[in-house]
């Protein structure tokens, strides 16, 4: 049962990472994720309600790619019975009810019409459905995603993009600040529950709310809250004289960076929270009261007893959430769109490729990405191996 | 630094930074619960704080306490009334007279009985060193409640309360967060038109069988394999466990894009039997390396007991190691179930039509300026409520689900 399960696991991922290695070294837009095929429409004008009416029977024929050529073009229909069909001038033959056309070669932007002459062996109420029948086409056509060409652009050109310095900026910012901030606050709101009191099962459940929430609702209520028109925030800063005007907070550049980073230290410490609280919790009181015995003030016990004794926990939980901070998409890009100057590496991934339709591009960014994750992992799987002792 | 250890220097800084702090908060609760002018009078609440503090440390080994909180109270109010020109909030205290007066009170008795409690162990002179830094911790905590408090609350209390305006109204004054009771259910119109022209209905429905149906599949998968990781023993288990950490921390965003592509092809994009594909995906890695860390916990001895009995292997797993793992196996479910209902980005990227979304992906939809706000918030709180429910009824099971999975995030 494991076998298939990490058989499938991998592959899924697996299989992508190859294909965005793949990618990223090819010239590929949103317009090639298709590979090119014949396309044809089919249609049947004139009038066949007597004996030896004439009408025509037309095939558009295109090849809807503009840059490759299609091979081995043919196509396949069924015609209706009673009528008589006049190939001549065409590349086709008719083999009982069946057309067969065999084109060849369709160049890149090929569009041409295939008419064909009928003649009504018998009077038609209906005029006979042609389109009962869809025309079947063969070819076989390559597009830039599987063909042969390799090119180094993607990366040149993330590289030398006026803004990569930008991006590497912001991610570095929103990272390191992020991770430090969410453990810090975390830190703080442990040592805060720590403490015996009145609700305090209550208040640990409702420090979660923010991570528990969906991402895309707490999301929207900042960007709600902090608005330059509507939002609250403006609005009471503005009636406290702290401001005087209204204050873009995702809108304006720095100050946005500022906000995602904060909003990322707002989302994320409850998670910090309940690691260092769970950690406290179990060590030694008895260390404490030895501790008072000896007259040590509050500080000296935090600083000399608590630290030592959570170091190893607020280590892993940098490393862990320096990576999942690094990875973070979904926050960035429901805030900001990644404007403003708050485009990260992985917010970039997405721009590359949907906004600028350069999948390729994308991809490239995306090898970055993964890349910078390795190094930080190996990082990390060094360090879990001691503490977890695998 | 001894100067720092002055008792009277102690009181005359809490006092100070506190009331300060007491009068910011009130303030910004009146303001977003009214919506009136308030702004906060900082100068004169910390004089008034500093006094009191002063007056606690003078005279609290001299008077009944009873007496002194009289005394304190009284003269909080006084003071905070003159100082501020009867504005102490900021505003003609004739503007809603009772409102104000209220809030006086309970700032002053707030501010009194705090006060008292942090400068417990505080004499006039030289305080030992142990007395000082309790008396800034507790001033640091009770300033901590109210902090954390403060930033869960607003955001879910702007949330809820916008969902309920009306467009004009939140223009009007984006303070103003008072209800307006006389529309009964009109309150709800936002939600009502969720529901009606929206499709949120649908949308629920949708997330809620995805979600359950990831939480089966994934479990369906990774409990066997966590258990065959945790307790057979091959070469390479080590570096298993290891891959399996290392799969689960490349970023989606990564792995979006081809299977974008590859879904494109296959045609699997816009339908929901792609993104139950896909989810299960994301989710077993995460469930494989909690539950083999479960089952490692779990001692060997039972399960040889179980085998010296004459129980096959699948035996003792079906009849001992899974009913004592039944904790953990709902910690997983719950975290995963959290992790599908929440999830946005392949939602987002994977669906396009409005009839099969998904409930994140139906209220990102709401995102657009020819929405009214209010809807947006009422699909933000659609979204929120349910799994709001769970984590208040299940907290136990979240949390360590939570603890366990955090290797994610």
């Amino acid at each position: 049962m494991l076998a298939p399960t990490l058989l499938i696991v991998a592959l899924v991922v697996v299989l992508p990472l190859f294909a965005i290695f793949w990618i990223s070294v090819k010239p590929v837009g949103l317009a090639d994720l298709r590979i090119p095929t014949p396309s044809v429409y089919e249609r049947l004008r004139g009038d066949l309600t007597h004996a030896g009416d004439v009408a025509v029977l037309q095939y558009r024929i295109s090849n809807p790619s503009r840059e490759h050529a299609i091979d081995g073009v043919t196509l396949t229909d069924d015609i209706p019975p009673g009528l008589s069909y006049d190939l001549s001038g065409t590349i086709c033959e008719q083999k009982a009810q069946t057309l067969f056309c065999n084109f060849g070669t369709w160049e890149a932007g090929f569009r041409d019409k295939l008419v064909i002459k009928v003649t009504a062996l018998l009077p038609f109420n209906e005029p006979p459905d042609v389109r009962s029948s869809m025309p079947i086409t063969t070819g076989t056509s390559t597009s830039n995603l599987v063909n042969n060409s390799f090119t180094l652009d993607n990366f040149k050109q993330i590289f030398s993009a006026q803004e990569f310095g930008d991006v590497l900026y912001a991610t570095a910012f929103y990272t390191f600040v992020g991770t430090v901030g969410a453990i810090l606050v975390g830190l703080f709101a442990a040592l805060m529950l720590n403490q015996s009191f009145f609700g305090q099962g209550l208040l640990r459940g409702f420090l979660l709310f923010p991570y528990v929430a969906p991402i895309i609702a707490v999301a929207f209520t900042w960007v709600t809250l902090f608005d330059p028109f509507s939002g609250s925030a403006n609005a009471l800063l503005l009636q406290m004289g702290l401001i005087d005007s209204p204050v873009n907070f995702f809108g304006q550049r720095g100050l946005a960076l500022v906000m995602v980073t904060v909003f990322e230290i707002w989302r994320y410490f409850p998670l910090s929270f309940l690691f260092i609280l769970a950690r406290m919790q179990s060590i030694d009181t008895q260390m404490y009261e030895a501790a008072d015995m000896d007259g040590a003030t509050p500080m000296q016990k935090f600083w000399y007893l608590s630290i030592p004794q959570l170091t190893g926990i607020l280590s892993i939980l940098f490393l862990l959430r320096f990576i999942w901070t690094f990875n973070k998409f979904d926050d960035i890009f429901l805030l900001t769109g990644g404007n403003a100057g708050t485009r990260t590496l992985t917010v970039n991934v997405y721009e590359q490729a949907f906004a600028i339709s350069n999948i390729g591009g994308g991809a490239a960014v995306a090898v970055v990405v993964f890349a910078c994750l390795l190094v930080f992992s190996l990082f990390f799987m060094r360090f879990i191996s001691k503490e977890e002792g695998l | 630094m001894s100067i720092l250890r002055q008792g009277l220097l102690i009181a005359v800084m809490i006092g100070f930074l506190w009331a300060v702090v007491l009068q910011f908060t009130m303030t910004v609760a009146l303001a977003f619960g009214t919506g009136g002018g308030y702004t906060p009078v900082w100068l004169v609440s910390g004089i008034v704080g500093m006094t009191s503090a002063i007056i606690w440390i003078l005279y609290n080994q001299t008077t009944s306490p009873l007496k002194l909180m009289a005394l304190q109270q009284t003269l909080t109010i006084a003071l905070m009334l003159s100082l501020s020109f009867g504005q102490p909030f900021g505003v003609p205290l004739t503007e809603s007279l009772g409102l104000q007066i209220s809030a006086l009170v309970v700032l002053a008795y707030a501010l009194n009985y705090t006060l008292r409690h942090m400068l417990n162990d505080i004499t006039t002179g030289l305080q030992v060193r142990h007395n000082a830094e309790m008396a800034a911790i507790k001033g640091l905590l009770a300033f901590g409640y109210l902090f954390f408090v403060a930033i869960v609350l607003i955001p879910f209390y702007v949330m809820i309360m916008t969902s309920f305006k009306s467009q004009q109204a939140l223009l009007l004054n984006p303070l103003d967060f008072s209800l307006d009771w006389q529309l009964g259910w009109g309150l709800f119109r936002s939600y009502i038109e969720l529901f009606r022209d929206y499709n949120f209905g649908t949308y629920l429905l949708n997330s809620f069988v995805i979600s359950v149906l990831t939480v089966l599949i994934t479990l369906l998968f990774s409990a066997p394999g966590a258990y065959a990781v945790a307790r057979l023993k091959f070469r390479g288990r080590a570096f298993m466990v290891r891959g399996i950490l290392l799969i689960y921390m490349v970023p989606l965003i990564v792995l979006a894009l081809p299977i974008y592509i590859v879904f494109s092809i296959l045609e699997l994009r816009n339908s929901l039997v792609g993104i139950l594909l896909i989810y299960p995906v994301t989710t077993i890695p995460v469930a494989l390396y909690m539950l083999q860390g479960y089952f490692r916990g779990l001692p060997e001895e039972v399960e040889e007991a179980g085998l010296m009995d004459g129980l096959s292997r699948f035996g003792v797993v079906m009849k001992i190691t899974l009913p004592l793992a039944l904790p953990a196996l709902a910690s997983v479910s719950l975290y995963v179930f959290m992790i599908a209902w929440n999830e946005f980005l392949l939602a987002f990227m994977l669906l396009d039509d409005p009839s099969i979304f998904t409930l994140t992906r139906g209220v990102s939809m709401l995102n657009s300026s020819e929405i009214p706000r209010q809807h947006l918030m009422a699909g933000a709180v659609i979204s929120t409520l349910p799994i709001m429910l769970i984590f208040l009824f299940l907290e136990r099971f979240m949390t360590k689900g939570l603890t366990a999975g955090s290797v994610k995030g």
